[in-house]
């Protein structure tokens, strides 16, 4: 190339694409705000990452863990595929949420996917929607459901949603997601009844 | 008037009043009844019980369209809130706070009878912990922030276990609670009727409550649409109703005008009326009163036969006419000399349509009835009290001059026989070659149903995930408890045969109730306070549960101990009665008990091995049916059925021509012209990709019936050396009304009448055609003796 024709870039675009550098270059030295952290999970998130979930529950002497695969299709399919203990699969595809489990009981019945449907549970549906929405950055689906607060910086960061009223209110306390840039992390769900869960998620859903 | 003129008169307003007192009292139907056997096999009884007054017979599928969604969602929560108040409806879903959430406590109480997991093992030690295992993997998932709080009372999942079974098949996606179609234009409900799905009047009192909650519920742009079995038959009445009365209205007016024009005389023209309406009244009185019950397409069929009766009129009036300015000849004397020949016609018809009456369709019944009184009537009414009201001195237009030039024509006819002969080969060579799809084989080709209905119930029932249900196991016993129980015996057959691929599902009434005896056995599994505590502890080690976060448990176990089994009396007014009653009545002392079977769609059951399962499993009584193919082997059974006694009728009818003209020649050209017509006729509608049914057999039966009047006038003008001019004429305009009164048939949309119609005109011309082509092979030369 003519290294003549560099001069030709305007000045004043070459201020933006340095400032935007200097923006990409310097994390936490400006704030982060909920409007960033949107725009930037709506760009990145998508793909495949794999989960840990462990399960606090009182009546258990012990937590329950399960582990498997993430999946997240811009912009409205979030699968959740469960591989141990008990293989599941739960689908939020637009408004419709639907968890299929292969048949446990083989004495009784065939080996038949059985869907539960989730329909009639908005508690669950509110949970798995604060999951799909975050990754969609998708401001406006979570603030019909909770009240949002960022802390932390690009690098790290924890959003912490509280549900504002209904079914959802009755069953859980609040939400933290964590995360780095545009990668979520992990997502803490905090039970009225104490219980909670705790997700790990490795590698980008990219 | 002579005495026996006047006896005459007044017997025939006797008998007009009698006809007019039967119809008085007479019910008029539009449903299948007139499809279904009148005396059916074991298995058939069972497919008109499920046809008629079955489950899938009271269903009514609704959906909501235009508008925005909220609207639409509005609308249908206000809908069914009224619709439930409705002492009309026996259930009504659009999704709302499901039925099964509402029965929760009752399912909670008694998971221990109904959940089908509770096997003789459950609550051993090790099927205790094999349960326990599953509830605490169900934690870790997804669902696990639901099944959580019951497990203390419920360790074992009987609940999830039962609602499991209770959500059989699909269900409609929803929007805020209320079902929608998938691709979310339009909101859903499903209702089920009080009155049974054959009772039309009582569809029809649905269907309008259905209209009416609607509209006061909701404003455009919204609109309802409603399917299934009752809102058909109730729009197939009124369309049946609609175009008997707008269609026979329109055959009458232009035979009027044709008769006006003719005659010249409204006075001629009200007389030559009256056998018609004799005939018409007659005619559906003797189906009244024979079947005591009368089809609208009888009825429908009978405004066509007014073009056929009122064709003895035209042949009194035109043919007797005195010789205009000669005075009119006396009454008596009126009886003209065309009168044997009628005779021959009417006795021919008789005996055609006399073979009907056999057939087990009882449809064809109704209408050879209606047919053979009708013709008879019109025939001795023209014949014994028309002449008599004739007055002294009538005076209709001579037509001499119109029949003189008719044989002008008849002698050149002649010469077309050689074209006749070529069409009749080619009509055969169409038949021979299309005889294997001629016949519609199925009996959705008489459906009153308009294909595009048809299309918006298939994707309502997609929607709705509410098959047509196609294949039902029918379990019948003398008691509600040997019923229920046989049901679950053949239940576990199916269960084998399910996981085998024969089918994707099923249900029974044990799927909502279990036999008394099943109840018993699972009561029997629950051990006692102290030894399931033991055998818990045992069960859960090794498992992270805290064992004294329990004691809910062992409570609701002592108390279901306690229980005695649910009975169907217990569960009346919950969703298990609902379901329970449709799947398990009384009917004639006994109780018969119903297990629909869900395929993938578009595959067929393999029924034998499915028979050959529960003979093997020693279950007596047992019916596997084929709801559509049971029907159309039925609608099959009547083809043939049909076919055979129209071969009859044709045999009775050659016989009586052969006892008549005592010669086999004269037979065969008065029957050769007729076959040709048909045999043409018949071709024109294959060409037309018309697949031939039950009614266009029925329309070439008349046909001939028709026909054979026109080539008997012919044949004695062979005979007597030639057909007089008035003769010709008449048979002109007998063979136009005909025309009028089956051709405005074939403008219907119902598809029987429709067959009959566009059989019969163009039959009825192609006859009178005919006979004039082919008779002038041996009248030549001496027909011009007039």
């Amino acid at each position: 190339m003519n290294p003549a024709r560099r001069r030709w870039i305007p000045w004043p675009l070459a201020a933006v694409l340095g400032l935007g550098l200097w923006g990409a270059a310097a994390p936490g030295a400006a704030p982060w705000t909920l409007d960033q952290l949107m725009g930037t999970l709506a760009g990145t998130a998508r793909g495949t990452a794999a989960f840990t979930e462990t399960k606090y529950i009182s009546l258990l002497e012990y937590p329950v863990q399960s582990s498997g695969e993430l999946r997240f299709v811009p912009p409205a399919r979030l699968e959740k595929r469960t591989l141990s203990p008990q293989p599941e699969t739960l689908i939020l595809d637009g408004d419709v949420l639907s968890v299929e489990r292969p048949s446990q009981d083989s004495a009784q019945r065939p080996a038949r996917p059985q869907v539960l449907r989730l329909q009639d549970y908005p508690e669950v549906a509110g949970m798995v929607e604060s999951i799909r929405a975050t990754l969609a950055g998708d401001r406006a689906a979570l603030e019909r459901v909770y009240r949002l607060s960022l802390e932390g910086g690009r690098e790290r960061w924890s959003l912490m949603l509280t549900p504002l009223d209904g079914r959802v209110a009755r069953i859980i306390e609040r939400i933290r997601i964590e995360g780095s840039g545009g990668e979520v992390l992990r997502v803490e769900i905090i039970q009225r009844d104490g219980d909670r869960s705790v997700m790990d998620v490795r590698g980008v859903p990219r | 008037m002579s005495r026996r003129g006047a006896a005459a008169v007044v017997l025939w307003l006797g008998f007009l009043l009698a006809c007019l007192w039967v119809l008085a009292g007479a019910r008029y139907t539009a449903d299948l009844s007139a499809f279904l056997p009148r005396t059916p096999t074991e298995d058939q009884q069972l497919l008109i019980d499920q046809l008629r007054s079955g489950v899938a017979s009271r269903l009514i599928l609704l959906g909501i369209e235009g508008g925005d969604p909220q609207a639409r969602i509005r609308a249908s929560r206000e809908l069914a809130s009224r619709l439930r108040a409705d002492r009309r409806f026996v259930y009504i879903a659009n999704g709302e706070t499901s039925t099964l959430e509402r029965d929760r406590e009752l399912l909670l109480a008694h998971r221990y009878l109904l959940s089908p997991a509770m096997t003789s093992e459950r609550f051993t030690v090790e099927g205790l912990r094999a349960a326990i295992q599953q509830s605490v993997d169900l934690l870790a998932g997804s669902a696990g922030l639901v099944t959580k709080a019951l497990l203390p009372r419920d360790p074992t999942g009987e609940l999830l276990q039962l609602l499991a079974q209770l959500e059989t098949g699909h269900r409609p996606a929803q929007t805020d609670g209320v079902w929608v179609s998938r691709d979310g234009r339009r909101a859903l409900l499903l209702a089920r009727t009080r009155a049974e799905g054959s009772d039309t009047d009582g569809q029809a009192e649905a269907v309008a409550a259905i209209r009416e909650a609607f509209r006061q519920g909701s404003a455009p742009p919204l609109r309802l649409d409603l399917t299934g079995p009752g809102p058909f038959s109730v729009a197939a009445r009124a369309a049946i109703k609609g175009q008997v009365l707008y269609l026979s209205g329109l055959g009458s007016l232009i035979i009027v005008l044709l008769l006006l024009g003719v005659y010249r005389s409204a006075q001629a023209l009200v007389l030559g009326l009256l056998p018609v309406v004799s005939g018409a009244l007659g005619g559906a009185a003797a189906v009244a009163a024979g079947f005591g019950v009368v089809h609208g397409v009888t009825l429908g069929f009978g405004a066509a036969l007014i073009g056929e009766a009122v064709d003895y009129s035209i042949y009194l009036l035109v043919q007797s006419q005195s010789a205009p300015g000669l005075p009119g000849e006396p009454h008596g004397q009126r009886v003209p000399a065309f009168w044997p020949t009628i005779r021959i016609g009417v006795l021919t018809s008789v005996i055609g349509f006399a073979s009907l009456l056999f057939s087990g369709f009882p449809g064809l019944a109704q209408l050879g009835l209606y047919a053979i009184a009708g013709l008879v009537t019109a025939a001795l009414v023209t014949r014994f009290v028309l002449p008599s009201l004739l007055p002294r001195g009538l005076r209709v237009r001579d037509l001499t001059a119109l029949g003189t030039w008719l044989q002008g024509g008849v002698a050149q006819a002649g010469r077309l026989r050689w074209l006749v002969l070529a069409l009749v080969v080619a009509a055969c060579a169409v038949l021979l070659s299309k005889r294997d799809q001629l016949w519609s084989r199925e009996l959705a080709a008489l459906s009153p149903v308009p294909p595009a209905d048809q299309a918006l119930d298939a994707s309502l029932r997609a929607d709705l995930g509410a098959p047509d249900v196609r294949y039902l196991v029918v379990v019948t016993r003398p008691g509600e408890e040997a019923a229920l129980a046989a049901s679950e015996q053949v239940a576990d057959v199916l269960r084998r045969l399910q996981a085998e691929g024969l089918m994707e599902g099923f249900e029974g009434p044990s799927t909502y109730l279990p036999s008394q005896a099943t109840q018993r056995r699972r009561l029997a599994g629950l051990p006692p306070e102290a030894e399931l505590r033991l055998r818990f502890s045992e069960a859960i080690a090794g498992l992270p549960l805290r064992p004294e976060r329990f004691e809910p448990f062992f409570a609701d176990v002592a108390r279901a101990r306690e229980q005695a089994p649910l009975s169907p009396a217990d569960v009346q007014g919950s969703f298990l009665g609902q379901a329970l009653d449709a799947l398990l009545w009384p009917a004639a002392g006994r109780w018969t008990a119903l297990l629909p079977l869900r395929l993938a769609a578009g595959r067929d059951l393999d029924a034998p091995r499915l028979r050959t399962a529960l003979a093997d499993a020693g279950l007596p009584g047992v019916h596997v049916i084929d709801v559509k193919g049971e029907s159309d082997r039925l609608y099959q059974g009547y083809l043939r059925q049909a076919i055979a006694l129209s071969l009859a009728g044709l045999g009775g009818i050659l016989v009586l021509l052969l006892v008549v003209t005592r010669s086999p020649a004269r037979v065969l050209r008065i029957l050769a012209p007729l076959v040709a017509a048909v045999a043409v006729v018949a071709a024109a509608l294959a060409l037309a990709g018309q697949p031939l049914t039950i009614l266009h057999l029925v329309g070439m039966l008349l046909v001939v019936a028709v026909g054979s009047n026109y080539a008997l006038f012919f044949d004695r003008g062979a005979a007597e050396g030639g057909i007089p001019p008035r003769v010709m004429a008449s048979l002109l305009i007998a063979a136009t009304t005909t025309l009028a009164g089956f051709g405005v048939l074939g403008l219907s949309s119902v598809p029987v009448l429709n067959a009959i119609g566009s059989t019969v005109g163009p039959g009825a011309i192609l006859a009178l055609t005919f006979s004039a082509v082919l008779a002038q092979h041996t009248a030549e030369g001496t027909c011009q003796g007039t």
